[in-house]
């Protein structure tokens, strides 16, 4: 008899995902790593930035969406390089309208350069002002369970704390912090940056997260389509010793081979 | 007249719609966003959009991110 607990989707304002790895598009080498890489991490929700178009450039070039098509990933446009709420919303309506209504948007305010840390208060105004607009709002957030529950109050379909800062591939530096944010949520907590290899993947799934994006873990690897491969199983490995719950952890040993008939009793 | 279009200035013809200008540009076709003076212009008024001196323009694409 099967002992496996069935899982659920990872289900986002409505929307169902097979995957819990939700992966970006940028770093790589060109457009065919990129697509190479995503098919390996068996991604569904694929995120890309919008920028402005380079004038004048060969008619011929090719496209990022050629690489990702809408009709086989759920894109989720991001607001990556904005510094305030404003230009957060303008990007997000950008991204509406160069898809077609599409709704779901990944929304980061980022507060200086150097961390890449988010300003809080500038995500919460832009939360609050896209929720309204009618936005499927995912949001990259620090690991304060406070501002957590504060961007879920204004209606965010995700929460999406880092690991650790965006690009550094430190791992999960804040564990503590993440417990109370999951034991808050009333919608799905999704680790955003700072992942750097596979056991960082596993580990924010066996806490519990509900799933994980990641770019440079997979883009700046050595060798990206086969960490995105290793990727894809850390998640689901994760999420598996999530389900089938950890054995305590003991202060003392206990033989898992029985004392009884040994040859010296 | 004059229009800023992502930023640096450019000189376009009186009453130039946003599809002329988005021809001009040799972006027919391709899958981009448009705003005028920070509002979004939808694709379907691209051709009825006339634009007017000194007209802020931005016209996005996706890229690669994370």
């Amino acid at each position: 008899m099967s002992q496996l607990i069935q899982d659920t989707p990872l289900t986002v304002a409505g929307r169902r995902f097979a995957s819990r790895l939700l992966v970006g598009t940028g770093k790589y080498r060109d457009f065919d790593e990129t697509a190479a890489a995503i098919e390996a991490s068996g991604a569904d929700v694929v995120t890309f930035a919008v920028r402005r178009t380079n004038l004048g450039q060969n008619p011929d070039e090719a496209n990022l969406l050629d690489a990702i098509p809408p009709s086989r990933y759920t894109l989720l446009p991001n607001t990556a390089g904005c510094y305030t709420a404003k230009d957060a919303v303008r990007t997000c309506r950008l991204a509406r309208e160069l898809l077609d209504g599409h709704n779901l948007v990944k929304l980061e305010v980022l507060g200086d350069d150097k961390t890449l840390y988010p300003n809080v208060v500038e995500t919460l105004a832009a939360a609050e002002t896209l929720v309204n607009d009618g936005f499927d709002v995912m949001v990259y957030t620090s690991d304060d369970p406070i501002v957590a529950k504060e961007l879920e109050k204004r209606g965010c379909c995700a929460v999406m704390p880092l690991g650790s800062l965006i690009g550094s591939g430190n791992g999960l530096l804040n564990p503590a912090t993440l417990t109370i944010i999951l034991e808050n949520a009333e919608v799905p907590v999704l680790v955003d940056a700072g992942i750097g290899t596979a056991s960082d993947a596993a580990l924010a799934m066996e806490m519990g997260c509900d799933g994980v994006l990641m770019n440079s873990a997979i883009a700046h690897a050595r060798h990206p389509v086969m960490m995105a491969n290793a990727m894809r199983k850390a998640i689901e490995a994760g999420r598996e010793a999530f389900l089938a719950e950890r054995m305590p952890r003991r202060q003392s040993a206990s033989p898992s081979s029985p004392f009884a008939g040994r040859i010296n009793a | 007249m004059q229009i800023q279009l992502n930023g640096e200035p450019r000189q376009c013809d009186d009453g130039q719609t946003l599809s002329q200008l988005v021809e001009a540009l040799g972006l027919t076709g391709r899958r981009i966003a448009i705003e005028v003076n920070e509002e979004i212009v939808p694709r379907s008024l691209h051709a009825q959009m006339r634009l007017a001196d000194g007209d802020r323009v931005e016209i996005v694409h996706a890229i690669g991110g994370g």
